[in-house]
């Protein structure tokens, strides 16, 4: 992207937007009334019992929102644009974690017991959902390679074949598809475990998926490097991988790295076979207790922890690969 | 076709000729019937009106394009849908493109250390040598390291010259090699090319560049609707042109 080399006055810093801002926000406030929360709590001392103080409180404790609110804008939009973003940053999650706590948990649930909660989950849940996609990833890719090819080459049954799985394994449901293969193969005669049929599903409907990433990625280079390239007397597999893949890696990276992510995420689709990952025990241990919640928010900040890491790396390999060109 | 007798130079082994070669794009014929023979040394020029087919005719005779009916011989060896050796072939034969075509994400030196080493069998240090003598020869050493987008069009084109030159061709094959240059950027390509021609490189060359077309020429072409209209030695082509044709296209591209 092309970032202008002229800086447009910031809106927050026009007095009209800023007086306009305020006003919305005041309003929004007010309309939604936190008197009854715990920023009426804090103000008791202004406004006396937050349940008594009618209109004055409403009013008070939206203004000072408000000012608040808008004030932090202000602050902020005068630091360095990476700190901006790092208090932003900051400030969601905490606004994130107060929803959750909202929710009034008990949050302790999760540390109790001999094993925790928690380790369990690190050391059972989190460490088969890392295998179960670990290696759905790698299947994933080789899958995509190949049917990107035979997708591109004009042999007959290569092309049939890449369309006719892409097809089927891009227009089946993931849940339906691990049904089918845990369920169905058996009736064929394989028996087939649950982590592999698990596995199995999931690297077939993500090299589906990735087939055509790949697909697009090599078919974006310009047909004039594979005449450059043939016109030397270079033959296909050679210019594949010299020429064409090589230029078409910084295209097809951050759309397989939003692939590796869904597909994560997407394997906690597995637990309906019994498999012993992250969600199946969140479900289990929760639902034991009567902690479900508890269990569930456990389960989804180790989901996001997660993929929090493949965004790094994700990123880390699109920079390498930009300096490069 | 027309003819001039100085040109009929008999050759018993033509390095390549084409006999009632025709194309076809679906419906629409873009080469009709071209007989043509190429000896050793020669430089051709071929010129024509937009869209008459001299792309088209250039690139058969390394078969980026496939031709449907007549014959191909380069070097000897029949161009044609089921041959096993053809990179063989393309590998004796350079080419430059309007666009260039270098490849991104190798600099310089790498592109043109890529033929030889990757397919003629020549290990790193000598197609290093050769890749540095030819980035000499195009007069651009010092842009071994950048990489293609980092120089100006003039200088990708050199380099361009200067990749196919490393794989020793016997024959150079160029496509308008200056029309997507700067004014100021054609002379250097040009110059390139007439130390080439010079240095008894066999040339075929699509260009409008008349100048260059008088100085090196041995023969130029003219095309019209995929057919070559005339065929003469530059002097008799700009000074005695014969169809009507090829006086209407001198006169708009010398104006
Ligand atoms: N891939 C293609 N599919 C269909 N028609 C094509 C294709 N390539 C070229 N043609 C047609 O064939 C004819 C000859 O094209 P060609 O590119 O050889 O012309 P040219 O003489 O090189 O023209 P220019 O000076 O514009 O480069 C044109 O009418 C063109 O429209
Ligand atoms: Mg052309």
């Amino acid at each position: 992207m092309f970032v202008d080399t002229v800086i447009e006055d910031k809106s927050l810093h026009k007095p009209a937007f800023l007086l306009g801002l305020s006003i919305a926000v005041f309003a929004f406030f007010f309309a939604f009334n936190f008197t009854d929360t715990i920023f009426g709590e804090f103000l008791s001392p202004v406004i006396g019992n937050p349940q008594e103080s009618g209109f004055f409180g409403r009013f008070v404790v939206s203004f000072v929102l408000s000012i608040i609110f808008v004030l932090n804008l202000l602050l902020i939009s005068f630091t360095r644009l990476k700190i901006q973003i790092l208090i932003v940053w900051i400030e969601l999650f905490f606004l994130f974690l107060a929803f959750a706590y909202s929710f009034d948990l008990e949050l302790a649930y999760i540390f109790i017991g001999e094993p925790s909660k928690i380790w369990l989950m690190i050391s059972k849940g989190l460490f088969t959902t890392i295998y179960i996609s670990a290696v759905s990833i790698a299947i994933a890719t080789a899958i995509a390679i190949v049917g990107a090819i035979a997708k591109l080459s004009n042999n007959g049954f290569a092309y049939a074949i890449a369309s006719f799985y892409t097809s089927l394994f891009r227009g089946l449901p993931l849940l339906l598809q691990i049904y089918l293969i845990y369920m169905g193969l058996p009736q064929l005669g394989f028996m087939i475990d649950a982590i592999p049929s698990g596995i199995a599903a999931l690297s077939l409907c993500y090299g589906a998926y990735m087939t055509e990433i790949f697909r697009a990625g090599i078919q974006s280079i310009p047909k004039g490097q594979w005449e450059a390239s043939r016109a030397l007397g270079f033959k296909f597999g050679l210019i594949l991988r010299k020429i064409i893949l090589p230029q078409s890696i910084p295209i097809i990276v951050p759309p397989t790295g939003n692939q590796f992510i869904a597909m994560l995420k997407d394997s906690s689709l597995v637990s309906v076979l019994g498999i012993w990952e992250l969600m199946f025990m969140a479900k289990k241990i929760g639902a034991k207790d009567f902690n479900n919640l508890e269990m569930l928010l456990t389960a989804a900040m180790i989901y996001w922890a997660l993929t929090i890491v493949l965004e790094v790396i994700q990123a880390r390999i699109e920079r390498k690969y930009q300096q490069k060109a | 076709m027309i003819m001039n007798a100085s040109t009929k130079t008999k050759n018993e082994n033509p390095l390549i000729s084409l006999r009632g070669v025709s194309k076809w794009y679906g419906g629409f014929q873009a080469l009709k019937d071209i007989n043509l023979e190429i000896n050793l040394k020669e430089k051709i020029v071929i010129c024509g009106p937009s869209g008459s087919g001299k792309s088209t005719l250039i690139r058969c005779l390394n078969r980026l394009e496939a031709h449907q009916e007549g014959k191909i011989h380069v070097s000897g060896v029949e161009l044609h849908e089921t041959m096993k050796d053809i990179d063989i072939v393309r590998r004796d034969i350079g080419m430059v493109f309007q666009n260039f075509n270098l490849f991104p994400h190798l600099t310089v030196l790498e592109n043109c250390m890529a033929g030889p080493n990757w397919v003629r069998g020549i290990d790193k240090d000598e197609a290093e040598k050769r890749a540095v003598a030819m980035l000499k020869q195009v007069k651009i050493p010092e842009q071994a390291d950048k990489y293609p987008d980092q120089l100006s069009g003039g200088q990708q084109q050199r380099v361009a010259i200067a990749r196919s030159l490393c794989m020793q061709p016997k024959v150079m094959l160029f496509d308008e090699p200056t029309s997507a240059l700067d004014p100021e950027m054609v002379s250097e390509v040009l110059d390139t090319m007439v130390e080439l021609a010079n240095s008894g490189m066999t040339m075929i060359c699509v260009t409008h560049e008349m100048g260059f077309a008088r100085q090196v020429a041995d023969r130029i072409i003219f095309m019209a609707d995929g057919e070559i209209v005339e065929q003469n030695t530059p002097d008799e082509f700009f000074n005695n042109p014969q169809s009507d044709r090829t006086k209407t296209f001198l006169n708009q591209i010398l104006i």
